[in-house]
């Protein structure tokens, strides 16, 4: 009898999930808020219990199941995503008639897929995480099944969601055919010859085809705008974070783990990756009007950025994404806390030019926005900084000047889009004032994060070291 | 000891201090604007008077940094280094001097949102003077380009018509020069395997690369300097920008182009500037005739102070780029006393803007009739800024030209011309202004310079003529830094044209 004790965060959250489930259906009026501070609980509880995991590598389930210093730093994070999710979507749903319980237990199920994600070592356990993740993430953009725009992203998403799925089968069934084997390990053998067959290639194409698409990366982006400006607010802002740490982690574990024998020619691809998602994140949000979409074509040009380091295909390039995924996801999580609290009598406005003014009739709040939007521009000493200067220093390192100038000045354009937003905010005359302001959750965490960008350039060494030890224990 | 305290952290983060003050400010509108004032007056004062206690401890006889305090940060050698010389020293008085005269020009004519209009300017306070102070290459960034923040809000928020696109095209242009250079800042980090500029100083990169590094910190001081072509975003943001924010952007922003190239471009890439020194010779010349003539033509004094800031600041590139002690030391002098002179102009403008509300010099004229004290203090500066002897822009265009003259006669003619033609379009901006019958309706009854302006110019006077008299106590400052900087050039050349004579011969 194998030890589970690896697979314990995953147990925890499938366990929890189930029994919310059922003390969603009996408790009543008082569900909705009972069941999402337990769900939070359950979250937190398995981030407590990732102290136990080993650093390691250690495998469970005759191989499928890895964990290491990788999986657990990005386990860390996917969790501190959902429960952050979680925790903004109290306000929001309430206000928007959605109380339903169900709502915390499907980003559980998600949760516990894209835990899954990370320590995949095999396909088929690669290909059960995303799909556990997607499946609930799904019904979850669905979720407010009385709006069109709602259903409408739903739909787009599991339609593309589900052609994504079918190259990644497609891409792991022509792996197994060429290489015998659907462990990680096996495959990383059987590439490791002096003439790769060509089913092989075409097969890793399609892999790394679907995943792209899961990380939003250009030329696979199409329904990141749909889907995040559909969707309700709350769910985009996990969609935002979570399930892009856990689709890029998957990524990294997948070219180093199964195909680093074949590093001349993946680099290529991510380097193609990086430069068109760079290059369309910067271009297409400068004529974005709502701010959803803003975010969404923000996130593709993040990706592209993060893939920068990676294109490195070094192990210091993989601890600058993932040092870049962190501080990603604590903008992101801070920004749309605020994107949230735009609520007029009438509902809530998503239109960029709404916070006109805002530095006037809500200052705190504007003040924290435009934190986040300098840190999402990149410009010091906001964290975003930190970030960006991490994965263009592993380009450089990797001989990658032209991408990293190119990325660089990609970000110069990006920059006027964030500055639109604090113009916005700061220079023009109000408009209307926001009724109700941000809740206090919501200025809790707002405020944090905006500590944690604006004082992250005082002290980052904790961060960059973990994602250093992190990224060297998927290396040994 | 007092040399023990870590004194450049106190001098670059009291600011930020005020800054928690100001926030911590409550009550009703009126008096938190008053208290604001006070706090960032007080605060600035402060720091200009701490500042000064490290120009009494400098110790002018060695060209070592000194004051240096290091601290772990990032990781991999990328640390907290901060540290001054004779150069960066003056630059930081120069900052912490005209901080409390930002705030007292902003007394008045800033009523809106007085509170925010403060935090910004003391924010801007810390980064410039940590530009100046740091010593580790990415503690110099951050700096540098965390200024892009507050500048941005201070045109944006409380600027003049176009401020939005003055605000965009400042910080647009600015941070893609910089981004360049951030590139070769990380590139020399991974060839060098530090990030400490005075090692870096030593390093002695290859010739090669040497040129690409150039290139990319060009790029980004040539922008800040501005250098033509690439002055553009200047006018915009001077006439945008409310006074203190002009009078701060002449004053110190401008200054870390050229303080850039003091840190950056000579002493770690000599054999580059060398190798480009004829490009900067030729766009500095192009810059000094060419903006000199757009002034000439301008209607908005703004406009016409800041085209002359560039044809000034093409007298810097000049002297910097002659690799000798007069033509640096007057590039030094010369910034320092263009950034209180040129401060002082806009400072002049704002006092008769604050009255009519128009920067046009066609509103103007005969002004001596009704404002004979405000006559005498725009005179003055005018001839500060045309560099009359006693005055002193008159020290450094002087060192600058005997520097020029001893490496390129073609080139010192040239930039001469610029002097004829500067005393043209200031000369002409102060008649127009100034002299001729007072026959406006609207300038009629026009109040001359209350005491709290006259407080405002009688320090900045005394400096002016101080510096242009008796220069030697700031000099003295620099001489042996820049006489370390000079020599550390020559023998770096010398190296360098030594093995390429090898090489010829090896040839053969």
């Amino acid at each position: 009898m194998q030890s589970l004790a690896p697979a314990i965060v995953e147990l925890i959250i499938v366990v929890g999930a189930m029994a919310l489930l059922m003390v969603g259906v009996f408790s009543g009026k008082k569900a909705f808020k009972t069941v999402s501070w337990l769900s939070v609980g359950v979250l937190v509880v398995a981030m407590i219990s990732t102290v136990s995991l080993p650093v390691e590598r250690t495998y469970a389930f005759n191989g499928m199941f890895v964990i290491d210093g990788f999986a657990i730093f990005n386990k860390i994070l996917i969790l501190i995503g959902a429960a952050m999710a979680i925790m903004m979507s109290f306000d929001f749903l309430a206000k928007e008639n959605l109380k339903r319980f169900e709502f915390a237990v499907l980003i559980l199920l998600a949760t516990a897929g894209m835990t899954m994600m990370v320590s995949a070592s095999n396909l088929i356990s690669l290909y059960m995480g995303i799909e556990l993740q997607s499946l609930a993430l799904y019904v979850l953009t669905a979720i407010n099944r009385d709006s069109s725009r709602s259903t409408e992203a739903g739909l787009k998403y599991f339609v593309l969601g589900a052609l994504s799925s079918g190259m990644l089968l497609y891409g792991s069934s022509l792996i197994y055919g060429f290489a015998g084997s659907l462990d990680f390990g096996e495959i990383s053998q059987a590439v490791a010859v002096e003439s790769v067959p060509f089913g092989m290639i075409f097969g890793l194409v399609f892999l790394l085809s679907g995943l792209a698409f899961k990380i939003s990366a250009v030329p696979f982006h199409m329904w990141t705008p749909d889907v995040y400006e559909g969707a309700p607010t709350p769910v985009t802002a996990f969609l935002a974070g979570a399930p892009k740490v856990a689709a890029m982690a998957l990524l990294i574990r997948v070219l180093f783990d199964v195909v680093p024998a074949m590093q001349d020619q993946w680099q290529q691809i991510i380097i193609f990756l990086s430069f068109a998602s760079m290059a369309v994140g910067a271009v297409l949000a400068l004529v974005q009007t709502n701010i959803k979409r803003l975010m969404a074509f923000s996130s593709i040009g993040h990706v592209g950025f993060a893939l920068v380091g990676l294109s490195a295909g070094t192990e210091s390039g993989v601890a600058s994404v993932l040092i870049y995924l962190t501080i990603y996801l604590v903008m992101n999580i801070g920004a749309f806390a605020l994107i949230m609290s735009m609520r007029r009598k009438e509902g809530m406005t998503e239109n960029i030019n709404d916070l006109a003014g805002l530095a006037r009739t809500r200052p705190g709040m504007a003040a924290a926005l435009a934190i986040f939007m300098f840190s999402l521009a990149g410009i010091p000493p906001m964290a975003g900084f930190i970030g960006k200067f991490f994965v263009f220093m592993m380009a450089l390192e990797a001989g990658l000047t032209t991408l990293a100038i190119f990325g660089v000045l990609m970000s110069v354009i990006g920059a006027f889009y964030y500055l639109r937003i604090v113009k916005i905010m700061y220079f023009d005359e109000p408009v209307g004032e926001f009724d109700v302001g941000p809740s206090r959750g919501m200025k809790i965490i707002s405020g944090g994060a905006a500590a944690l960008i604006v004082l992250g350039f005082v002290w980052p060494a904790p961060l960059i070291a973990a994602a250093n030890l992190a990224a060297t224990s998927l290396f040994m | 000891m007092i040399t023990d305290l870590p004194l450049l952290s106190f001098v670059t983060f009291l600011p930020l201090f005020g800054v928690l003050m100001i926030l911590l400010i409550r009550g009703d509108k009126a008096m938190v604007a008053r208290n604001a004032r006070a706090v960032a007056l007080f605060v600035t004062i402060a720091t200009f008077l701490l500042s000064l206690v490290l120009w009494v401890l400098f110790d002018p006889t060695t060209a070592d940094f000194q004051f240096v305090e290091e601290a772990e940060w990032l990781m991999g050698g990328i640390e907290y280094r901060m540290g001054v010389d004779g150069i960066s020293l003056l630059f930081v008085i120069l900052t912490t001097f005209l901080m409390p005269f930002c705030i007292l020009a902003s007394w008045k004519s800033i009523t809106d949102r007085v509170q925010d209009f403060m935090i910004a300017f003391l924010l801007l306070e810390t980064l410039m003077i940590g530009v100046f102070c740091s010593l580790d290459l990415v503690l110099f960034y951050l700096f540098f380009e965390g200024g892009l923040i507050p500048m941005y809000l201070i045109i944006g928020v409380w600027g003049g018509a176009r401020k939005v696109y003055a605000s965009f095209k400042f910080f647009l242009y600015t941070l893609a020069g910089s981004v360049l250079m951030l590139l070769a800042l990380i590139a020399m980090y991974l060839e060098a395997g530090t990030t400490s500029i005075p090692a870096l100083m030593s390093y002695g990169f290859d010739a090669d690369l040497q040129t690409w590094f150039w290139l990319a910190f060009f790029a980004s001081f040539a922008v800040k300097m501005p250098m033509w072509p690439v002055h553009t975003w200047l006018p915009d943001a001077h006439v945008e920008a409310p006074t203190a924010g002009s009078v701060i952007l002449a004053g110190v922003l401008l200054k870390m182009g050229g303080y850039g190239f003091l840190r950056f471009s000579l002493p770690m890439f000599p054999i580059a500037s060398e190798l480009f020194a004829p490009m900067v010779f030729t766009l500095s010349v192009v810059a000094i005739i060419y903006t000199s003539l757009v002034a000439l033509r301008q209607e908005d004094m703004k406009k016409l102070i800041a085209y002359s800031s560039v044809a000034h600041m093409g007298f810097v590139t000049i002297g910097l780029f002659v690799f000798n002690q007069q033509g640096i030391e007057g590039s030094i002098f010369q910034m320092l006393s263009h950034g209180i002179v040129s401060g002082a102009l806009f400072l002049c403008v704002g006092v008769i803007y604050d009255r009519m509300h128009t920067r046009e010099i066609d509103r103007y004229g005969g002004l001596v009739n009704r404002m004979p004290s405000y006559a005498l203090v725009f005179m003055i500066f005018t001839m500060a800024s045309i560099g009359l002897p006693g005055t002193s822009g008159f020290v450094g265009e002087l060192l600058i030209l005997v520097g020029v003259f001893k490496v390129n006669t073609l080139v010192a003619a040239l930039a001469t011309t610029g002097l004829v033609l500067g005393a043209a379009y200031m000369l002409w901006l102060y008649r127009r202004v100034i002299f001729g019958e007072l026959v406006k309706e609207d300038l009629m009854d026009i109040l001359d310079l209350d005491k709290r302006e006259v407080a405002l110019f009688a320090p900045l006077i005394l400096v002016v003529l101080w510096m242009g008299i008796y220069p030697e106590p700031i000099l003295n400052v620099l001489h042996v830094s820049v006489e370390n900087l000079v020599t550390h050039m020559e023998t770096a050349l010398n190296a360098h044209h030594n093995i390429g004579a090898i090489a010829m011969e090896g040839a053969r």
